[in-house]
């Protein structure tokens, strides 16, 4: 770790005052992320601003019937809070698929967003990585490359976002809110993060001297026809292979409308809209959610060690509609896929 | 960057910055130190308190072993800078035991052979400890999961369960 100084912000306008007046500078938050890199020397900031007493730790309901979640609400409180738990499953059962109890205490709604899209090579500073080190090449593509993308990768990157709380985030339709010295602006949770292009180090379309001030869920809220099914090396606190957030409004027999993104397969949670258009309107079974799967996986392309995520994700996707569908939602702690 | 001496010659060599004074309730007493920013909560608890019952494992919030409880809640020592816990109320594996008697987990984990070499298992006690205060998990299956950010390299899985089972069945009665 370099030697860097450390301040605190007393509210969002400190927040962004600081920011600005030193280029070298990072917020931190939970720092889950943040530390560990800083003790690769991956991230290198010279300065610390600690966003942590910051006003943002509450969760309140909007005028148009969703919820807006503050930036520091704990990873775990967001999780079991009980609006989320009855109105918006999905998102609580994402969030207890990802990490640990520890980290999920720690970890703050913000900073899961912004934890850094990875793989080996980025974290190995011995070895070439365009996310680390712009031009000096990608090693993971001739590499290890089982947990890398399928999905949307470039030649410069092929890693992928980890986080499964985002996946359910971009299946919602969740906004971020963030505040900047231009003022206020909301950027849709689809648009958040980036795909790789020649650009690999830029993992968000968060300006440098923005911060997140609170996720808002819309009212949709998709209760009882959800699944979040993550497929994973091993069954707990692990990163995803595949993982996959479904969602259906089902009326008389067909469905009227669907959400579906995929995590672990690309540089940022992979939203498929073509795939949901396509379910539309037809009788919720095996047939039409193995061509939303056809759809989406269409474009694929794996490497030397994750070609088999391609069919991995098909039937994963697959088989998680059919747990939406039957409204018996993969469970977080008895990993036996139904 | 601990130990490294603070004054340097070298016209290139950036200042380090100050040492900050940070006040850590620690085991229910008050103890203030002089920390610079990077020094994490394991190490000031460790290599400034003297605190040696909270372990360093893999340093990287992979395995657990640096679990203390703040405010109550189980978190990783090892992933946080103690300038941002200052006045915090932390709870080591040397804070469970009350006036001479073992905490139950702690009793729990000796009477079910829940440990091998022992590296591992302040962290699964404290743990353990936040894992019962949420009072989320009531199967076994339950346990297991939310458990799982506590490795155990000698395997000793199946005791740890039944040390925590025997404490919430006792807590139960």
């Amino acid at each position: 770790m370099i030697d860097f100084d450390y301040v605190r912000a007393n509210d969002v306008g400190d927040a962004l005052c600081q920011i600005t007046k030193h280029q070298a500078a990072k917020f931190i938050a939970g720092g889950t992320n943040l530390i560990d890199l800083m003790k690769e020397d991956v991230e290198q900031p010279t300065r610390l601003i600690d966003i942590t007493g910051l006003p943002l730790n509450e969760i309140h309901e909007t005028q148009t019937g969703g919820l807006k979640i503050g930036a520091l609400v704990p990873n775990s409180d967001l999780a079991y809070d009980e609006r989320i738990t009855q109105r918006y499953p999905l998102l609580s059962s994402a969030i207890l698929a990802g990490a640990s109890p520890q980290l999920r205490n720690m970890a703050s709604t913000g900073g899961n967003l912004l934890q850094r899209t990875r793989c080996l090579y980025f974290y190995d500073t011995a070895t070439a990585c365009n996310k680390r080190r712009p031009g000096s090449g990608c090693g993971a593509a001739e590499g290890f490359n089982r947990m890398n993308a399928i999905l949307g990768w470039s030649k410069s990157c092929i890693a992928v976002h980890p986080s499964d709380m985002c996946v359910a985030l971009s299946a919602l339709d969740a906004v971020v809110h963030v505040a900047g010295p231009k003022g206020d602006r909301a950027i849709k949770s689809t648009d958040f993060h980036r795909l790789p292009g020649d650009t690999p180090e830029i993992d968000t379309n968060l300006a440098r001297d923005e911060i997140i001030t609170a996720i808002e869920l819309p009212s949709e809220e998709f209760p009882r026809h959800y699944s979040y099914l993550k497929i994973r090396d091993r069954l707990s606190y692990a990163f995803a292979l595949v993982s996959v957030a479904a969602a259906l409004k089902i009326e008389a027999g067909a469905i009227k409308s669907s959400r579906l993104a995929l995590g672990g397969v690309a540089h940022k949670p992979w939203r498929a809209p073509n795939a949901e258009q396509s379910l539309e309107g037809k009788q919720p079974d095996r047939k039409a959610f193995v061509q939303a799967a056809d759809i989406i996986l269409q474009e694929a392309v794996g490497f030397a060690h994750n070609r088999f995520k391609i069919e991995l994700a098909r039937r994963a996707i697959v088989r998680a509609l059919e747990q939406a569908a039957a409204g018996t939602p993969q469970s977080q702690s008895v990993k036996v896929i139904v | 960057m601990q130990g490294r001496p603070q004054a340097t010659s070298h016209p290139s060599e950036r200042s380090l910055p100050p040492k900050l004074e940070v006040s850590l309730h620690v085991n229910g007493v008050e103890r203030r130190v002089f920390l610079r920013p990077w020094t994490t909560l394991l190490d000031a608890l460790r290599e400034n308190l003297d605190l040696t019952g909270t372990k360093k494992g893999c340093d990287h919030g992979q395995c657990g072993a640096c679990t203390v409880l703040i405010n109550g809640r189980r978190v990783l020592s090892c992933l946080m800078l103690a300038v941002m816990k200052d006045g915090a109320e932390i709870t080591t594996i040397e804070g469970l035991a009350q006036n001479g008697e073992l905490h139950p987990l702690q009793s729990a984990f000796i009477a079910q052979d829940g440990f091998q070499c022992g590296y591992c298992t302040p962290g699964q006690i404290c743990s353990a400890v936040g894992l019962i205060a949420e009072g989320r998990a009531k199967t076994s299956d339950e346990i297991r999961e939310l458990m799982s950010g506590n490795i155990c390299r000698c395997g000793c899985y199946p005791n740890i369960l039944a040390a925590i089972e025997a404490v919430m069945q006792g807590a139960q009665t």
